[in-house]
């Protein structure tokens, strides 16, 4: 598949990743925390690059089909995830708001 | 160099999508922009590997995100929490099947690589059939049967676990088959997991399983060495924790009492065998008609609303603001008491009042509006029970005993509407049904509102308010 990663270096990435994600979030208000769940659940989908990192690698039709399947899968999470949290943002309004 | 410009601008979008999305003002500007940080990584992705098999990724992509697309847009927000269960659900099971195919690859895989497929097969198979079990529970295709909540679960739930520990040893000396009974067993614990848990807990589990996916992610980032996936999953996994953490806060409960505790309550109940009797430990409760409660709403000056998972269920959240618009022309201040759990994912009364064009600044949360529960004329609690059970503070007996609790008995007067006198999900006594100043209102909450409406127009609410503008 793509460039070989140091697992050293791959281990950095996931510890400054995690305390990135901590340190972003803190303190978050409660008329947020489904929004911010399901927009940090559409970027869980991110596998969809090893999907198709997966697509650009097999060998067979097989395994290319797998890799359609799990795109798929992952393209669902992402945009059906991205959509229904703007809808909802779309409706938080302040008193007097139009 | 192109692919690695892009790859950075992805990482930098992300953490301030995911950055801006903690604040209500940035929210909606934070989301699109994480979803532009996805198109670059693809982008970016694209352009190092080439479009060689394109006809598939086209075909992923039109039927994953056509449905994507279409759900997101047709959902009814009642059904959000099941919705955010299933997009979660399938982004693990991405996670899974992208592990597995890169087994079969034909260049070999370092023994971290076939680690984290062993943690992205386990992680994203967890993750698929929790977020599936949650769903089918929310959706009351699940209920929570009576064996998951006895001891054996767990004995079940560790054979399990050890069994999906033998099979990674399996795959790791070479036997790469045993992925297929590790994807099934995993699949299992997923189920073990979730299937005891409900209700009030659920909030605890949607948030975990969230966090899950992220973990899912960021192991098939080590599998296909993808730096950005890593980044991506670990804020996401990091996020959910923390989440999870302010929802087991809110219940004064630790994560591992919610996992393998089971139901709240429930271990003394289910062998008491009590539902019966705890329905007739109720002595002196007041019930009244709405004619009775729209009487003292209509001379109230200060009314707060505590909607719980009843209101949802009940799809009562646009008579709910009916009846608060029209107190708002007779000169009422209203306001509505959000507890952190109620509902059934963490900020679901949130979404659930917002579709019903309820201003978010009239949401109050419970540190808040705790304090003036003593100088509030009237309570009206929809579809909410243990949030308001006041045996949280008094009795260290119950196993509501420490949650905070919105303190609705500081009140003048309570309003309880509740279809019966039945205990809450926790199956826990509230002694705020018993109190001189609650009254029961008997009925699907959507029918009292509507009834209440009535009876205030009857009362001249909404006329007084129209004749005194055109004054």
């Amino acid at each position: 598949m793509s460039t070989d990663l140091g697992s050293a270096e791959a281990l950095w990435v996931l510890l400054l990743g995690s305390l990135l994600g901590l340190e972003l979030i803190g303190k978050v208000p409660p008329t947020l925390h489904t929004p911010l769940m399901s927009g940090a659940n559409a970027i869980s989908g991110v596998t969809l690059l090893a999907a198709l990192a997966l697509i650009g690698a097999a060998p067979n039709p097989a395994l290319r089909l797998l890799g359609a399947v799990a795109l798929g899968f992952a393209l669902f999470n992402v945009v059906g995830g991205f959509l229904v949290t703007d809808r909802m943002l779309a409706m938080f309004r302040r008193k007097g708001d139009n | 160099m192109g692919e690695l410009t892009l790859d950075l601008g992805a990482v930098l979008l992300l953490a301030l999508g995911l950055k801006g999305l903690a604040k209500i003002r940035t929210a909606r500007t934070a989301n699109a922009l994480a979803a532009l940080a996805l198109v670059l990584a693809v982008a970016g992705l694209l352009i190092q590997q080439g479009l060689d098999g394109w006809p598939w990724m086209l075909l992923g992509l039109a039927a994953g995100g056509g449905l994507g697309a279409l759900l997101a847009y047709r959902v009814a927000m009642t059904a959000m929490p099941e919705t955010v269960a299933l997009f979660n659900g399938c982004g693990g099971m991405s996670s899974l099947l992208v592990a597995i195919g890169a087994v079969q690859l034909p260049s070999a895989l370092s023994l971290v690589g076939q680690i984290s497929v062993l943690a992205s097969v386990v992680v994203g198979a967890i993750t698929f059939s929790g977020s599936i079990v949650a769903m089918g529970k929310l959706q009351e295709w699940l209920g929570t049967p009576g064996w998951t909540l006895r001891p054996q679960r767990h004995a079940f739930n560790i054979a399990t676990a050890l069994a999906c520990l033998a099979c990674c040893v399996l795959v790791l000396k070479g036997f790469s088959l045993a992925l297929l009974p590790l994807t099934v067993l995993s699949l299992l614990l997923g189920v073990g997991l979730t299937l005891p848990v409900g209700g009030a807990d659920m909030p605890v589990v949607i948030s975990l399983l969230n966090s899950y996916s992220g973990v899912a992610a960021a192991a098939a980032g080590f599998v296909v060495g993808s730096e950005l996936l890593i980044v991506a999953g670990a804020m996401v996994g990091a996020a959910g924790l923390i989440l999870t953490q302010v929802m087991c806060t809110a219940m004064n409960r630790s994560l591992t009492s919610v996992l393998f505790g089971g139901a709240l309550g429930a271990a003394g109940s289910s062998t008491a065998g009590g539902e019966s009797a705890k329905e007739e430990g109720y002595t002196n409760v007041t019930s009244c008609s709405p004619e009775e409660c729209a009487l003292t709403l209509e001379a109230a000056e200060r009314v707060v609303f505590v909607p719980g998972y009843g209101l949802a269920v009940a799809q009562a959240q646009h008579s709910l603001k009916e009846l608060a618009r029209l107190l708002e022309q007779h000169g009422v201040a209203v306001s509505y008491a959000i507890h952190p759990v109620a509902g059934r994912m963490p900020g679901h009364m949130n979404v659930l009042l917002a579709e019903a064009d309820v201003p978010y600044d009239q949401l109050i949360e419970m540190e808040v509006i705790n304090p003036d529960f003593p100088r509030t004329d009237v309570v009206i609690v929809l579809g909410a029970n243990d949030v308001v059970n006041p045996r949280a503070k008094s009795d260290p007996a119950s196993p509501l005993y420490g949650m905070p609790v919105l303190e609705v008995d500081q009140a003048r007067s309570v309003f309880v509407v509740k279809r019966s006198l039945g205990s809450g999900y926790a199956g826990i006594r509230n002694d705020l049904f018993e109190l001189p100043q609650t009254s029961m209102v008997f009925g699907d909450a959507k029918q009292v509102l509507q009834g209440l409406i009535q009876e205030l127009r009857a009362l001249g609410v909404g006329k007084t308010a129209v004749a005194g503008a055109s004054h």
